[in-house]
């Protein structure tokens, strides 16, 4: 294991120069001997809009938690940007550091407005000192009213987040991922639960974002990924079956046999 | 800033507060002749001294259950210590007019011993001992929470563990060995800052000083839940892995709340000694830090003014009872609670609010 680790440490910075944003080496995770991932190696290129498919149990919650340091890895690497190894640091400072990510249920703190929502999540000093005296500034105020317009809840500003329809939730918890102006961004199923307009108006929105963010996006909704998909993914049992363009995947037949056929 | 804490309709109620507690009362039960009809008696200026003091405990309670979602069933210990700090100086004013007319407390001089040990250094000078009062519950509740939310220890383990802290520091100060006179505790003061612990004057100054207490502590806590911070104790609450995915580092805001939380529990417990007379390890009884709880649920938690009203109604109910009926009171207690928990969701605050 030592002697391999050399070869892929100068492969990783050699690709991280050509702007990948997020690498992910030889992962493992077992819970109680079950593996939800067995040497799971992937690359996001810097800009890129990627999509995360695969079946129930293939380990897609599973990379996102590692990614985000929610779970560590038994073994592997994780490194986001030029060289940050995000099995070493925690969920706050992963954060910090421009990962930003979306729960598969809409996770919004409820009792408070969607304007407090917007204003906890922006990047800014988040010591206990600094929020006892925080106040917002003009500047401030712009940019999350930017932020609303962007995820059409300007009028909604001052309503109870709770009270928002589930669609708007998730819409929520985008904007409130962007006001923390990270690099990278997790979205686990965003649009679970969204009429069909809202669907197609979070395609537009994601795809309006990719270029100037990385995004990873898992979901089950295929329509909804051959709407944004340059590149997809296929998780299988902790692992990557299958890489690359919609239509090659599609007519993969391991991923045929072990997702789509069904 | 003002504005921010409270409308006009609020600082109004405050202001009335204010005159009955800082004119009303002290005209009352000083001025007027025991004999009129107006006059205040001891035995109220105790009881609404007393009450003040577990409202500030109510208050303490609530930012860190209400606002940020731990529970606590260990506050009476933190009130207890800042009791016991205060106490420590109660004994030392004591003098040479205790039972044996010697330099060392009753207690002391009853296990034989010669000097004070070393807990009881400099517990001569007000100063320090009120500085007892408020970091040693203050550093107690840093250390403790340090380890159980870096821990992530939650919800109702928290829970059981605050208990058990309360449990086995009762249990240390139940003996004697411990240095703070056992079961028996302290009691029989003569004294404080010189000025004599019975007399009128004393006990209203006393009943002052925990009134102006009561108000900062509401002030400061509604400071802290209208800031930034509160919202962040809010989300931490509700959602703490998005919490933490913003980038909060949620374990340094529930230390923040719990240690200030501690820290206001042992003033109210150094107020408390002085009026009541007495402290001893009952006061860290499981039971008793239940029982705060319950005064926050029965008023309305994630409310501040409900805490207070809260400590008042149980208190008063149990005033009432005791007298009347004393062996029902926990009947009773368990009733309420049942009936806020399912009733009340908000607790009275929230069914006033409703109309």
């Amino acid at each position: 294991m030592k002697a391999t680790d050399l070869p892929e440490l100068g492969a990783a910075s050699s690709v991280a120069e050509h702007g990948v944003v997020l690498y992910l080496d030889g992962i493992s995770v077992s819970f109680d001997g079950f593996k939800a991932l067995n040497s799971l190696s992937l690359a996001i290129d810097a800009g890129e809009l990627r999509c995360v498919i695969g079946p129930n149990g293939a380990g897609k919650t599973t990379m996102m938690d590692v990614i985000t340091g929610k779970t560590r890895p038994d073994e592997g690497r994780a490194v986001f940007g030029q060289s940050t190894d995000l099995t070493r640091l925690s969920e706050a400072e992963i954060a910090h550091a421009g990962i930003g990510r979306k729960f598969q249920k809409p996770t919004i703190f409820e009792p408070l407005t969607v304007f407090e929502n917007l204003e906890l999540a922006m990047k800014a000093d988040k010591r206990v000192r600094a929020t006892l005296r925080s106040r917002l500034s003009g500047e401030e105020g712009e940019r999350i009213a930017a932020t609303l317009a962007l995820v059409g809840l300007r009028e909604s500003s001052q309503r109870v987040a709770g009270l928002l329809s589930h669609g708007q939730k998730q819409w929520l918890e985008i904007g409130m991922l962007l006001m923390q102006e990270p690099k990278l961004l997790l979205l686990d199923e965003p649009v679970a639960g969204m009429s069909d307009h809202e669907t197609e108006r979070t395609a537009e929105l994601l795809v309006s974002l990719a270029g100037t963010h990385s995004l990873v996006v898992v979901e089950h909704d295929m329509a909804f990924i051959e709407s944004i998909a340059r590149k997809v993914t296929v998780l299988h049992e902790g692992g990557v079956i299958a890489e690359g363009p919609m239509e090659q995947v599609k007519n993969d037949p391991r991923v045929v046999e072990v997702y789509l056929g069904r | 800033m003002f504005a921010r804490l409270y409308g006009p309709r609020g600082w109004a109620i405050l202001g009335i507060c204010s005159f009955v507690a800082f004119v009303a009362f002290p005209l009352l039960h000083l001025a007027l002749p025991a004999s009129s009809a107006f006059h205040i008696s001891t035995f109220w200026v105790t009881l609404v001294g007393k009450i003040m003091c577990y409202a500030i405990v109510a208050l303490a309670l609530d930012l860190v259950w209400g606002y940020a979602g731990i529970l606590s069933l260990g506050h009476g210990l933190f009130f207890a210590l800042g009791g016991y700090g205060m106490g420590m100086y109660l004994m030392r004013q004591i003098g040479r007019e205790g039972q044996y007319q010697a330099d060392l407390p009753d207690f002391m001089v009853f296990l034989d011993w010669k000097e004070f040990p070393w807990q009881w250094w400099n517990t001569d000078q007000f100063w320090w001992a009120a500085l007892l009062a408020v970091a040693v519950p203050g550093l107690l509740a840093l250390v403790f929470g340090y380890f159980a939310f870096r821990s992530r220890v939650k919800g109702v383990y928290f829970s059981i563990i605050t208990q058990a802290l309360t449990f086995a520091a009762m249990l240390l100060f139940f003996r004697n060995n411990t240095g703070f006179g056992g079961n028996n505790g302290f009691t029989d003061f003569k004294r404080i800052l010189g000025f004599g612990i019975t007399s009128p004057q004393t006990r209203m100054a006393l009943f002052c000083i925990t009134a102006f207490f009561l108000i900062a502590t509401l002030l400061l806590a509604r400071w802290v839940v209208t800031s930034k911070f509160g919202r962040v104790l809010t989300a931490i609450r509700d959602a703490e892995p998005r919490a933490m995915f913003c980038g909060y580092n949620t374990v340094h805001y529930k230390v923040a709340i719990f240690t200030l939380s501690a820290v206001l529990c042992g003033i109210a417990g150094a107020l408390y000694v002085p009026q009541v007379g007495i402290i001893n390890p009952s006061e860290m009884s499981p039971a008793n830090s239940i029982e705060i709880a319950i005064w926050v649920a029965v008023g309305g938690r994630g409310s501040l003014a409900g805490a207070i009203l809260g400590a008042g109604l149980v208190n008063g109910a149990k005033s009432l009872f005791t007298v009347a009926f004393p062996e029902y009171w926990l009947f009773a207690l368990g009733a309420i609670f049942i009936v806020v928990t399912l009733f009340m969701p908000r607790g009275v605050l929230g069914v006033l609010q409703r109309k």
